[in-house]
């Protein structure tokens, strides 16, 4: 395993990103990481992800895989002994790849909503918002990890969007934790760890982002913008 | 009492995917048809968060989201697989569903939209179906999991079949043949394999029910 190369196309702000540092991170697994300017994509991701054109893109000794969730089912079935993220028993796999979808089908969108709408749309996005992170609540139960006892598969998945929390907040002028106290501690839970506190910016620093590109751009262009790319 | 149901919908290509898949492992199951207008308490139960077809129940547990059960019925069936084995190849084939799966929105907007907006659906499934022919099938494979059909081939299934009928129903001609010409080998291809040709909803049927829906939805517009 000595001269494995792994490298990470990324972009700091991006969830789908920190899912993939945060994988690689837990299974203690070095690589690369590249920073890519999305105004001027590098050749190396034009060549990796021709389809998308997109980030995240990991390549290992020199192959290219794409899509985040992808990306970390990958990572884990590349080196499966130290950390594993999925469970063993396929029905406990299909439910974790389950709420992965979820996360997958609504988080990202909502969220983005809530950032960057106003008025009836935004408490529309707002509502539908917590009423997800509702459901993750539920599916947590007591459980301090989604994985059980440790980090697995749908906390990974899940704890990049905590970094961007304090920015849905402000822009949206609500408390996360005031409606989903249970999740905020099981994000404060993984935080603790470093393999997702490494890998997750400041939520100052997302913030920060989020108004520079309103300030920039003015927000009815943002929708249009690729800044945040979604990984596929 | 089945070991293995399925809940699913006639015309639901999601639905065909999980059928298509236990047939060609030979797996028995149970067939429920669920009227999507008036579901049943028992869906419900199972598929509380999206409330949707298919659904897998094996001993009594239920799974969802079709490409979440057909990795599935692969792992504890694991004759005449649909996934590779590689983990690199398996992240390749998993891209491509996911694609094709990202892609499946398309079929309603095509026929439940006129004007601009209808234009803008055709142009995407261009794009979408050049992304195909120039990155999905190359080297000449007749099929996306090379001599044997396998989950992707599954997941693009509504380009073979339902794009046809969504054809007639709006009187578009979306994809040339001649335009396509290895998509369209492949479709005459995945169209032959029995476990396929033997399992698709009724064309005739299809197309009443998708012509009602288009003539439901233009009224409603022009109220």
């Amino acid at each position: 395993m000595g001269d494995e190369k792994v490298v990470l196309l990324d972009f700091w702000p991006s969830p789908f990103g920190m899912r993939v540092r945060t994988a690689l991170a837990v299974k203690g697994i070095k690589y690369e990481y590249k920073e890519e300017d999305l105004s001027n994509k590098s050749d190396l991701l034009l060549k990796m992800n021709p389809i998308h054109k997109k980030i995240p893109v990991l390549i290992h000794n020199g192959k290219p895989i794409c899509e985040s969730l992808i990306q970390v089912q990958y990572i884990d079935e590349i080196w499966p002994h130290k950390s594993p993220l999925l469970p063993t028993d396929p029905y406990q796999r299909a439910i974790a790849k389950f709420w992965a979808d979820f996360v997958e089908k609504k988080i990202y969108d909502l969220g983005k909503k809530v950032w960057t709408t106003k008025g009836e749309e935004q408490e529309a996005a707002k509502k539908e918002f917590i009423a997800c992170l509702k459901l993750l609540e539920g599916e947590l139960g007591n459980k301090d990890y989604f994985g059980g006892e440790n980090l697995g598969y749908v906390d990974v998945v899940l704890v990049p969007f905590y970094s961007w929390f304090y920015a849905y907040e402000k822009c949206g002028n609500f408390s996360i934790e005031r409606e989903c106290p249970k999740l905020i501690a099981w994000a404060k839970r993984c935080m603790e760890k470093d393999s997702v506190s490494k890998s997750l910016p400041d939520q100052q620093k997302i913030y920060g982002f989020v108004l520079h590109l309103r300030k920039v751009v003015g927000l009815s262009k943002i929708l249009c913008l690729q800044h945040i790319s979604r990984h596929c | 009492m089945a070991v293995v149901k399925l809940f699913g919908a006639w015309f639901s290509p999601y639905a065909y995917r999980v059928i298509w898949a236990l047939k060609l492992k030979g797996i028995p199951y149970e067939y429920i048809e669920e009227d999507l207008r008036n579901k049943s308490p028992l869906l419900l139960q199972y598929n509380p968060i999206h409330k949707k077809v298919p659904v897998l129940v094996h001993d009594g547990k239920p799974i969802c989201e079709s490409t979440v059960i057909l990795q599935y019925i692969d792992e504890i069936w694991p004759q005449n697989p649909l996934l590779p084995a590689d983990p690199y190849d398996r992240a390749a084939t998993l891209f491509w569903i996911k694609f094709a799966d990202d892609k499946g929105y398309l079929m309603s907007k095509l026929y439940q939209t006129d004007g601009e907006e209808q234009q803008a659906a055709v142009k995407e499934w261009l794009e979408m179906l050049e992304v195909m022919e120039e990155h999905a099938l190359i080297g000449g494979k007749k099929f996306f999991g090379g001599e044997e059909i396998n989950m992707v081939d599954m997941a693009f299934s509504f380009v073979a079949y339902w794009l046809g009928v969504i054809e007639d129903v709006v009187g578009l001609e979306i994809f040339e043949p001649h335009k396509f010409p290895l998509v369209s080998l492949w479709i005459q291809n995945f169209k032959s394999i029995p476990v396929i040709k033997e399992n698709l909803p009724d064309a005739d049927k299809m197309f009443a029910l998708l012509k009602h829906g288009r003539e439901m939805m233009l009224a409603s517009k022009s109220d």
